[in-house]
């Protein structure tokens, strides 16, 4: 066995054959052994994570992990993660979101998780559509692609997560592909220690329902379009808009400190008279 | 004249005499019974809860978080209590409409929490600032699928404090999450209540596990159905899902581990009936009248079964202080008993459904109910009582 595969065995449930929900060729996995070997780099015990996700193909992540794992309902698992971290500082809580789950029916949390600055990293498996109703169309659907609810194509903008993240808040914001996994996982490794809310941008594939409606190829010509359409975030800064078309800006797009709110927080107890 | 009452046990000895209204007893009951995080949205005739608990839980070492809407006040509650400091959060009729899923969700991963819905008049937004008791079978069946729950309700502001209380102990001892119907009248009614010492306040926490990690089974079919709740930290690494899931918590879609988990969540809850169907009898023991209410109507039933019996008339209360699971026997008691049983609700019929569902012709089923935004007088009551006679 490769060395990295050693290290992700080390972390998966042995305990039990589970049902498998990824389709072959899925981008899911490279993003599980990126978060694993970059959990495993920081040196964090098991039992200090708590992997917290939603509802969707990318949520059923934490179900193969050994961590503290919470599978919760759609959009909503930021709010738990919450509550979490804030029950217990000495937890690092680590969120997996869908597009869908995230900026959809998520997205009221997820602005107001980077707003407050908790002390989260969100990890958004970018899709651009829901995986695991068919094929819906999702806030990052870009303008004029195909899924099962847009017959005749889609007219809606795309959100950015990344953007829409930073503007919100968050103090660290990073995007990667899948098929850039080790700078994935070095993001990851920054993201995670991070105080505050962190966030990582994962653009995956979904050859099944994404390609096929949109005849994009095999999961092997969509990652190659990552590859392609991939630019550092240093380079992507000195192009205009124009060469950016297409693009997709990877690595480290904010990184900056501000007031984080369960340190904030410590500090109203004290202002409310906590003495100890 | 006998008045028996079941009292809840919780309160030994009183401390302090305080002038408040039932939301902020269900603050100081709160506290009482150890909840250290609270997370919520405003809302009337709910908001002081929420108001309290920002001034008391930072001094005490909790935490209060204003949430962005009522599914993140749930969420965050439930991770709290996953992390294990007991949680609650607080609403009325539209926030608490928002819960239901989560709540589903809670019934389904077994995590204690208290859910307080002060009830005002709906559907929608309703009466803001009117008493109403809308949302009985909403508690009860508001979210989706099979599933068993515990709703309380209160009639007094000492009631606010003791159930409350009972609230917590319940969800903690159960893995289940309670639910605490108030409603405008009793959460805005100002009256002396003695608030007991904190170690004047029976409290009870959830089991956690004391077996090796290798060992441990997060829904374990246990005899009594509720498992060992272990918390995060605690170096028992297991998983939740809101999917129908084996003893070890994983999904399971195989038809014997269905049938086993459904069999446990509701014989955790129906093998305690005993335990959980909290009532209050008043009079009722000679009493061929006998009225069944719970929230601030019981309080008018009081009075106008008081004044009955002051008239030479047979009549006598039950309250419910538990709506569900519905204390079925309670009820078939005084149903056997009784020639006549009157169920005033500020509704059009909810509790008084499941009077009729249990009747089987003892007894002749009379309701009376009011949704003009004003409460249920004591003298509405006695003029239903006079036609019976
Ligand atoms: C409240 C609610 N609405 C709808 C659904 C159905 N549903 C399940 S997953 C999903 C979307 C999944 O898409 P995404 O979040 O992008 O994740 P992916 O499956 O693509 O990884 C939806 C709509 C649900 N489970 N709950």
């Amino acid at each position: 066995m490769a060395r990295g595969t050693t290290v992700v065995h080390q972390y998966l449930r042995h305990d039990a054959i589970f049902p498998h929900v990824w389709c072959p060729g899925c981008g899911n996995g490279i993003v599980l052994g990126a978060l694993i070997r970059a959990v495993h780099h920081l040196g964090y015990p098991k039992d200090e994570i708590v992997l917290v996700s939603g509802i969707g193909c990318s949520s059923r992540m934490p179900l193969y992990v050994d961590f503290n794992t919470l599978h919760t309902v759609h959009g909503r698992a930021l709010t738990f993660a919450t509550g979490i971290k804030l029950a217990n500082s000495r937890l690092r809580v680590i969120v997996v979101m869908g597009d869908g789950d995230a900026v959809a029916i998520g997205g009221n949390h997820f602005i107001h998780a980077a707003r407050r600055n908790m002390d989260l990293t969100a990890i958004i498996l970018n899709n651009r559509i829901y995986g695991m109703t068919g094929g819906q169309s999702s806030p990052t659907t870009p303008y004029g692609m195909y899924s099962t609810t847009d017959p005749y194509s889609h007219i809606e903008p795309a959100f950015d997560i990344s953007e829409m993240a930073a503007c919100a808040g968050a103090t660290f914001v990073a995007r990667s592909t899948v098929y850039h996994a080790q700078l994935l996982q070095s993001l990851m490794e920054k993201a995670i220690p991070k105080k505050g809310f962190s966030v990582v941008e994962v653009i995956t594939h979904c050859h099944v329902q994404f390609g096929r409606a949109n005849k994009l190829g095999t999961h092997i010509d969509m990652m190659k379009r990552q590859r392609d359409q991939a630019v550092p975030v240093e380079k992507a800064q000195t192009m205009s808009p124009e060469e950016l078309k297409d693009k997709i800006p990877i690595g480290i797009l904010t990184d900056m400190v501000r007031p984080v709110y369960n340190e904030e927080y410590e500090n109203l107890k004290k202002r409310a008279g906590l003495t100890n | 004249m006998t008045e028996k009452e079941k009292v809840i046990p919780i309160k030994t000895n009183a401390a302090k005499e305080v002038l408040i209204h039932g939301n902020e007893a269900v603050v100081e009951g709160a506290i009482a019974a150890g909840c250290r995080f609270f997370a919520g949205y405003p809302i009337t005739p709910a908001t002081e809860i929420a108001e309290g608990m920002s001034i008391r839980l930072p001094k005490i070492g909790g935490t209060f978080i204003q949430m962005e809407d009522e599914m993140a006040s749930l969420g965050s509650v439930v991770g709290a209590s996953l992390a294990g400091v007991k949680a609650m959060t607080a609403t009325s009729g539209p926030g608490f409409s928002l819960m239901q899923e989560i709540l589903g969700y809670a019934c389904m991963i077994e995590v204690p929490c208290v859910v307080v819905d002060v009830m005002r008049g709906g559907p929608s937004t309703g009466l803001p600032t009117s008493p109403s008791q809308g949302d009985v079978m909403l508690a009860r069946w508001g979210s989706h699928g099979t599933h068993p729950i515990i709703v309380l309700a209160v009639s007094t502001v000492e009631d606010c404090f003791d159930v409350t209380v009972t609230a917590f102990n319940f969800s903690e001892k159960f893995r289940t999450p309670v639910i605490v119907l108030s409603d405008e009248i009793v959460a805005h009614t100002r009256e002396k209540v003695a608030l007991p010492s904190a170690d004047g306040v029976t409290i009870v926490n959830r089991i956690r596990p004391t077996v090796p990690a290798e060992w441990f089974q997060p829904y374990e079919n246990t005899p009594g159905g509720v498992p060992p709740m272990a918390i995060y930290g605690d170096g028992y690494r297991y998983h939740t899902t809101g999917l129908i899931h084996d003893s070890r918590g994983f999904p399971t879609d195989k038809k014997e581990e269905i049938k086993t988990f459904y069999e446990r969540i509701h014989k955790k809850i129906s093998q305690r009936f005993h335990e959980i169907q909290i009532v209050k009898n008043f009079f009722t023991e000679d009493a061929d009248i006998i009225i069944i209410a719970y929230g601030s109507v019981a309080r008018s039933s009081l009075l106008a079964a008081k004044t009955a019996r002051q008239n030479g008339l047979k009549v006598g209360l039950l309250q419910l202080v538990t709506l569900f699971p519905f204390p079925r026997k309670a009820v078939e008691t005084v149903l056997r008993q009784s020639r006549a049983v009157i169920v005033p609700e500020m509704n059009l019929g909810q509790i008084s459904r499941e009077v009729k569902r249990v009747n089987a012709k003892h007894s002749a089923v009379i309701t009376l109910n009011r949704v003009d935004s004003d409460l249920i007088t004591p003298k509405e009551i006695l003029a239903k009582i006079q036609e019976v006679v």
